[in-house]
């Protein structure tokens, strides 16, 4: 397409989006402040973004933050460290591969968040059922894509390996981890995505841990300014995750 | 022929002796309650509780209440989820300026908004609707978006060649190029709008399966509760089948 005007157009749509997001501020400002929605339903904007400050100083926000951030890491850390030996396992025995494939595939699409309940009553109202949840749904996406990363290395690499006679162990770390490592890490940035959402959605429905439970406490306390306060961090949260893994993905694939 | 059919037998003797394997290890840790004690029936009894559920009229009526939910949740989120796709990817600025808003909105967990919804439309079930919707909607609106960004430009220069009206470039150019995406969007959206409604009940509801499975967690009877999910799942993943077929039959019609 049309190089000349390519740069003029990158800058131009981000300005209008955010001043579309200003006006749509604006029009909420004054729904609430001329009443038309009553404030227990609606927070103004204004009040939301003084809200994150109250919640920041007094209701422990970033203390929260920390806690869910803490719970995805350690839940992250578990996927992929049990994650990338069972996806080298099942690279390096097809039968099982095919075998346990479309089983991993299917609850990678279906609802694996509503096993919390089970989750709940092995591990109570703790940080080991949040971080399960985180845990369970990170290490099904690392499983499937360390699988397909390994499978899809070039077999010429492989074979070069295999003339250089190299033991498994030479050949996992210097040939397929390195060719794997961009498929590989889109399965880890997924799996962290969908275990940060789902560790903060499963605080929300229990009541405990991070910022899940900051949104579910201000609504408890009808602290509606608070809450969307709260709601609005959690998007900023999974907005700012979302850019850094883009960011390390991009890192990794430099092309 | 012999080869391929071997390798499949072999598939199948691993996945059974899997599920076997995984049978008797739950049923003999629900037994013995070794590890988690009564947090954990044997799986003889779970099973129990879901012939006991599947022929007991509550069931259905919490059943009907959930699958409403759903798919007033999906007709809404899908729907709405086009029609913003169709309106993001043909202006191509409006795309650009919404995208890293709808990547984010589509990362975070569904689940927060339910605070505000029952704000705006009470506990009732009106509440799992619109979770659902919110939940379809994303989705959606990101598969419709990319399917008219790779349309071929040639496509809507000859309708307009044609002079075709916007109505007539939406059911004869775009329509028709964008069903596979449209279809592989609505299968996530269906997905999650399940999980949004089951989420929704599970926090606050007084009927449908996840309020079902709610109560029998309280009642601590477990052996129901964890009957309530297997089946939820089995319906999850039903769902989940015919709407891969339907993607499969649009990937027949291109």
């Amino acid at each position: 397409m049309p190089g000349r005007a390519q740069p003029a157009l990158s800058a131009a749509p981000a300005l209008r989006g955010l001043a579309a997001l200003f006006l749509l501020a604006a029009a909420l400002e004054a729904v609430v402040r001329f009443g038309l929605v009553p404030k227990l339903v609606l927070a103004a904007p204004s009040e939301t973004a003084l809200a994150i400050g109250r919640l920041a100083a007094e209701e422990g926000l970033f203390r929260a933050l920390g806690a869910t951030l803490l719970t995805a890491l350690a839940a992250v850390g578990a996927a992929v460290a049990a994650g990338l030996p069972a996806g080298y396992w099942l690279y390096k025995h097809p039968r099982f591969g095919a075998a346990y494939r479309n089983w991993l595939a299917a609850p990678f699409a279906a609802p694996l968040v509503l096993v919390y309940p089970v989750v709940l009553v092995l591990f109570g109202r703790t940080y080991a059922s949040t971080g399960f949840m985180g845990f369970l749904v990170g290490l099904v996406a690392i499983v499937l894509y360390t699988r397909e990363g390994l499978a899809a290395v070039p077999p010429t690499l492989v074979r070069v390996g295999r003339a250089f006679n190299l033991t498994p162990r030479q050949e996992f770390w210097k040939i397929l981890l390195p060719a794997g490592t961009p498929m590989i890490f889109t399965g880890i940035r997924l799996g962290t995505i969908y275990a940060l959402v789902n560790i903060i959605g499963v605080e929300f429905l229990i009541n405990f841990g991070g910022l899940g439970f900051v949104v579910s406490e201000t609504y408890d306390k009808f602290d509606t300014p608070g809450m969307y306060g709260a709601i609005v961090f959690v998007i900023l949260v999974s907005g700012g995750m979302l850019w850094l893994l883009k960011r390390v993905q991009l890192w990794l694939r430099p092309a | 022929m012999s080869a391929p059919g071997a390798a499949a037998a072999q598939v199948r003797v691993i996945r059974f002796f899997t599920l076997a394997g995984i049978a008797l290890l739950w049923e003999t840790l629900g037994q013995t309650r070794f590890v988690f004690g009564e947090a954990l029936p044997p799986a003889s009894a779970v099973a129990a509780a879901a012939a006991r559920e599947v022929v007991s009229l509550p069931f259905y009526r919490h059943l009907a209440v959930t699958l409403g939910e759903v798919a007033g949740g999906f007709l809404f989120g899908a729907l709405s989820g086009v029609a913003c796709g169709l309106a993001l990817g043909a202006r191509r600025v409006l795309g650009a300026a919404a995208d890293p808003y709808i990547a984010a909105l589509a990362t975070t967990p569904k689940i927060v908004f339910l605070p505000v919804v029952m704000l705006a439309v009470g506990t009732g079930p009106g509440s799992k609707v619109a979770l659902g919707a919110v939940s379809a909607f994303f989705p959606v609106v990101i598969a419709t978006v990319a399917g008219m960004r790779s349309i071929p430009p040639v496509f809507v220069r000859v309708g307009r060649a044609f002079n075709l009206r916007a109505g007539q470039m939406v059911r004869m150019v775009y329509l028709p190029a964008l069903a596979l995406p449209i279809v592989t969007g609505l299968r996530l959206g269906l997905g999650v709008c399940i999980i949004g409604v089951l989420l929704g009940e599970l926090k606050l509801a007084s009927a449908g399966l996840g309020f079902l499975a709610r109560d029998y967690y309280d009642q601590y009877d477990f052996a129901a509760l964890y009957a309530i999910v297997a089946i939820v799942f089995a319906l999850a993943a039903l769902a989940n089948a015919a709407m891969s077929r339907l993607v499969r039959r649009a990937e027949a019609h291109r």
